[in-house]
């Protein structure tokens, strides 16, 4: 068991950890924070799949903005269920059936493929982070993804602001 | 002009003048007589020409004015129809077109054109009368115009039409479709005053008798053409057709095949020309206007009958030697004979003034046949023609004296009275002289007055011809109704004209306009002038002056002209006795008729006088034997069977139709179709949809978990069957 | 020296905790904070399969680079729509929002 695989080993605990606790706590805001946790956990693995900006990326997106605005939603969203009543409503059985089935289905599927052991062949080149950049913004690469996702934000943003916007205020 | 022309457009005129009058001057009487007088007027003046270039021709009867044209494709050869005028229709053209072109100018008058509109005119009856005021506020009731004029020219030019296209038609179809023109037009004319009962049921009876006549007529044709193959006269009268004809016997009576079709051709003309035992139409058709009754019986319908007869002379004749008559002819002679001595007794006891003559004409055609049949063509043929001057002559005559009763009948207003009864007349010769001079002159004729009259003339030759060939009883026959004749004549002629007036409405007749009286002038005429043209040879004194032109003229319409005969004086003073002895005596008889007198034919007759005045219960007797049990007949055979039967069958296909569809209906359409399979269905869906909508709860939750099911169980499905 | 096959499980384990999360919680926040969650598993497996299969290639972190942003305009959106409903109806429990129902 090398050093990469007790790490390895550790964050898949806290993540696996936080996850459930995401899924079954009672308070919203304990439910935010966990998955705060789990995404801290999701940027460590990144680290050691030598995806560091990828790492970044995770931290300072999921983590700085979108569990903010979880953070945010649960603070408006208040005023019923004072996180007084139960987490899971009443199919939660069946609920937990079919995601263990799932993940069965899942492995059941990864055990019969051929590469399921395989390990790390070559070495991440050192200009990695140089070359994602360039391909980010090179015609010949992922340019157009690139725009396509900015549209698909400023979509978004102008769609969320309308939405959550006050419609009797501003009529 | 050419002559052949001239001859397809002589019943042109009148043909056209009914259809302008039908469609165009309906409304406008002035108008319309024009139409009508004119066109009789241009077809009387083509005649004449036709008859005057005849006259110019050599041999007229080798060569007649022919033209024909190709109609009928049949086969390999062509039905051709045509026109041809040869010596007797040229004769008969001569007075066909004087008589119609005077009828219809009397019509004129007849009609009271120029007079007001009646007070209580109907349309379809008789013109009732109209009063007038004069300056000084003083009433008075006057004839009023006919409310049918145009109409009434209008028939008697379509009737005009038939006659032409009778007389100029070369072939017996032809003849046959003039024929049946006039047929209908006699039923339109008898029954003109359709709202009477009895007129329309005379017109009905004149058709159905004469139509009697006219099956055996067109099955007479239909032998000819089967075994001629033509009914062209040219063909069917040629020395080779009449000899086959001649030579194959029928096997009926005696009959050759000649025989056979002359015979049923002549049962034709025994109806249209009212001859025993198809009479009983002629005495009813005097329901008709006066100047009808003078077309139909005098001029024209009636003549056909006998024209026509004389036409198929070749094939009744077929086979005569010149002395023994052919089983035909001896068939024609006794309907002749029989019919001029039976309708001769008859008219002695009729008081309607044109009761009389209706019989009268009957007699007559009886002479003319009887001639035919003995033989005497050419007498036939000229006493066809003086016939139709004196006959029409006495019909207007009558016309007009109506006419001058109605006129008295107005002024005292008593309408029961009837103006044509004999009885109620009287001393008319001071009153009406131009009708009297010319009634006496057209009696006279009929009576065969001698050596004046053409009557007498016409009358003698068939004595002559009867008694020359030996046919006595014949002979003895026709003197007797020539007796009868004169003597009915003078009765007619004293209880109508002379002596006093019996009636207050005889003492105001007065004499009618000149559209009535010049043409009994012109007919007057003839019925005295046209006797001369046929004294013959041998007659003494006048036969030396005369040509005998009208028996060399007539006579050659035959391939073999008949020869004339030996000059004997019994027919001669037979004649005399007869005519004299009959005018003397009738006159002595009624001279002295008082009003509301008994005939003194009835006291000399006692039982016999009644049976003679019913017409011997004839009408009566064919009412029972046929018309009722005709209707007997349709009434069952309507009411049982094709109410009963037909009907019911209908009525049960319909009842079975429906009984079929609400079986149908019920059994199977309501119950599987609407409710099983439609309704069914519906409900179906239904409980299917009530059931179902359950999944859909709103709660994404639950969607997505049925999601998640499905496609694990996909999963499943794709990784057994698909990976493995 | 780890083989794929622990990030792979891993990825699967956490897609179900996530499945879980989004089928069997009360609160619409909470549905969502499960979508993360199969998001995050989703990235795992992709950012996996680039490092070892083709690391010299970019296309592996580009994919999860797009699935960032995808995933953070989604949640942008959704959480807008929870805050609308919220003030419409006064609650955010899920299967008290079942107007689409039969």
């Amino acid at each position: 068991m090398s050093a990469m695989q007790v790490l390895f080993l550790i964050f898949a605990a806290i993540i696996l950890g936080s996850a459930i606790k995401v899924v079954t706590t009672k308070k919203m805001i304990h439910a935010a924070f966990w998955l705060i946790a789990t995404l801290f956990g999701v940027a460590a693995l990144y680290v050691l799949l030598s995806a560091g900006f990828l790492a970044m990326v995770q931290i300072v997106v999921y983590v700085g903005a979108v569990a903010i605005l979880f953070i945010f939603a649960v603070m408006l969203t208040r005023k019923d269920l004072r996180d007084s009543a139960a987490p899971l409503n009443d199919r939660w059985t069946m609920a937990a059936l079919f995601s263990a089935l799932t993940f069965a289905g899942f492995v059941a599927l990864l055990k019969n493929w051929s590469g399921f052991g395989k390990t790390p062949s070559a070495d991440v080149p050192a200009d990695m982070i140089e070359r994602l950049g360039a391909a980010l913004v090179s015609p010949d690469a992922y340019i157009l993804p690139f725009e396509v996702a900015s549209v698909l934000l400023l979509a978004a943003l102008i769609g969320a602001v309308y939405v959550a916007s006050d419609a009797a205020k501003n009529k | 002009m050419a002559t052949e022309t001239l001859i397809w457009l002589l019943p042109l005129p009148p043909l056209l003048a009914f259809f302008i009058i039908v469609l165009f001057t309906n409304k406008n009487k002035k108008l319309s007589h024009i139409v009508g007088v004119s066109a009789a007027a241009l077809s009387w003046a083509g005649a004449m020409v036709i008859f005057f270039r005849s006259l110019g021709v050599e041999h007229f009867g080798e060569h007649p004015f022919t033209d024909s044209v190709k109609w009928l494709p049949l086969g390999n050869s062509w039905l051709e129809i045509g026109v041809r005028i040869d010596p007797l229709s040229a004769a008969v053209l001569f007075f066909v077109g004087i008589t119609i072109f005077m009828i219809f100018l009397y019509s004129v008058g007849y009609h009271n054109f120029g007079q007001p509109k009646g007070d209580h005119d109907k349309f379809g009856l008789p013109p009732h009368g109209a009063t007038v005021e004069d300056e000084n506020g003083h009433k008075h009731v006057v004839p009023s115009v006919e409310p049918m004029y145009s109409r009434f020219f209008a028939f008697i030019g379509l009737f005009a039409a038939g006659m032409y296209t009778l007389v100029i038609s070369d072939n017996l179809l032809t003849l046959f479709v003039g024929w049946e023109i006039m047929g209908l037009c006699s039923y339109l004319l008898i029954g003109f005053w359709f709202a009477k009962k009895s007129a329309r049921n005379a017109g009905i009876k004149a058709f159905i008798t004469t139509r009697i006549g006219d099956v055996f007529m067109l099955l007479g044709l239909a032998f000819l053409y089967s075994t001629t193959g033509s009914l062209q006269y040219e063909v069917i009268f040629s020395e080779e057709m009449i000899h086959a004809l001649a030579s194959v016997d029928v096997g009926f009576l005696g009959l050759s095949a000649a025989g056979a079709i002359g015979v049923l051709l002549f049962i034709g003309a025994v109806g249209k020309s009212a001859q025993w035992p198809l009479h009983v139409w002629l005495p009813d058709a005097m329901e008709g206007p006066t100047p009808v009754s003078a077309m139909i019986h005098a001029a024209t319908m009636v003549s056909a009958g006998v024209y026509m007869t004389i036409r198929i002379f070749p094939l009744l004749s077929a086979g005569w030697d010149g002395h023994t008559l052919t089983p035909a002819m001896s068939m024609v002679a006794f309907i002749g004979a029989f019919t001029a001595l039976f309708a001769a007794t008859i008219a002695i006891a009729q008081n309607d003034v044109k009761g009389v003559l209706a019989y009268s004409t009957i007699s007559q055609l009886g002479y003319m046949m009887a001639a035919i049949g003995i033989g005497a063509y050419v007498a036939a043929v000229f006493h066809l023609v003086t016939h139709a001057f004196f006959k029409a002559l006495l019909f207007l005559g009558s016309g007009s004296v109506i006419h001058g009763m109605e006129h008295g009948v107005l002024h005292t207003g008593n309408h029961d009275l009837d103006p044509q009864d004999m009885r109620n007349m009287g001393g008319l010769y001071k009153k009406m002289p131009v009708t009297f001079w010319t009634f006496l002159i057209g009696g006279f004729a009929l009576s065969g007055f001698p050596l004046v009259t053409a009557g007498f003339w016409s009358k003698d030759e068939i004595f002559a011809d009867a008694f020359a060939h030996g046919h006595l009883t014949v002979f003895i026959t026709l003197a007797l109704a020539a007796f009868l004749t004169a003597f009915y004549t003078m009765r007619q002629i004293t209880m109508t004209f002379l002596g006093e007036a019996r009636t207050p409405e005889a003492e105001h007749a007065h004499e009618t306009p000149w559209t009535m009286t010049t043409p009994l002038v012109v007919l007057a005429f003839f019925a005295v002038t046209y006797g001369w043209l046929g004294i013959p040879e041998e007659f003494p004194g006048l036969g030396a002056l005369s040509s005998n032109w009208f028996h060399h003229f007539v006579g050659h319409t035959l391939e073999h002209p008949l020869p004339t005969f030996e000059f004997s004086w019994i027919p001669l003073i037979t004649s005399f006795t007869v005519s004299l002895g009959g005018l003397g005596i009738g006159y002595l008889t009624y001279r002295n008729y008082k009003a509301g007198a008994v005939d003194p034919m009835k006291k000399l007759l006692g039982p016999v006088y009644h049976f003679i005045e019913n017409k011997y219960y004839f009408d009566e007797a064919y009412n029972y034997l046929f018309v009722k049990p005709a209707i007997w007949i349709s009434e069952v055979f309507t009411n049982k069977m094709d109410q009963g039967v037909i009907d019911g069958i209908l009525h049960s296909f319909g009842k079975a139709a429906f009984a079929i569809g609400t079986v149908i209906r019920e059994k199977f359409d309501k119950p599987v179709i609407n409710e099983f399979i439609g309704d069914g269905t519906a409900e179906v869906v239904q409980i299917f949809g009530r059931k179902l909508r359950k999944v859909q709860t709103g709660r994404i939750q639950e969607y997505m978990l049925s999601a998640v099911g499905v496609l694990l169980i996909i999963f499943v499905a794709l990784y057994y069957l698909v990976l493995a | 020296m780890i083989p794929i096959s622990w990030y792979l499980v891993l990825a699967a384990a956490l897609f179900s905790i996530g499945l879980f999360g989004v089928l069997a919680r009360k609160n619409a926040v909470a549905i969502l904070l499960g979508i993360e969650l199969m998001l995050n598993a989703v990235n795992i497996n992709l950012v996996t399969f680039w490092r070892y299969n083709a690391p010299a290639e970019v296309t592996g972190q580009v994919f999860a680079i797009i699935v960032f942003a995808v995933a953070a305009a989604e949640v942008a959106v959704g959480l807008a729509l929870i805050i609308s409903i919220y003030r419409n109806r006064k609650t955010i429990v899920a299967d008290d929002l079942d107007m689409m129902k039969w």
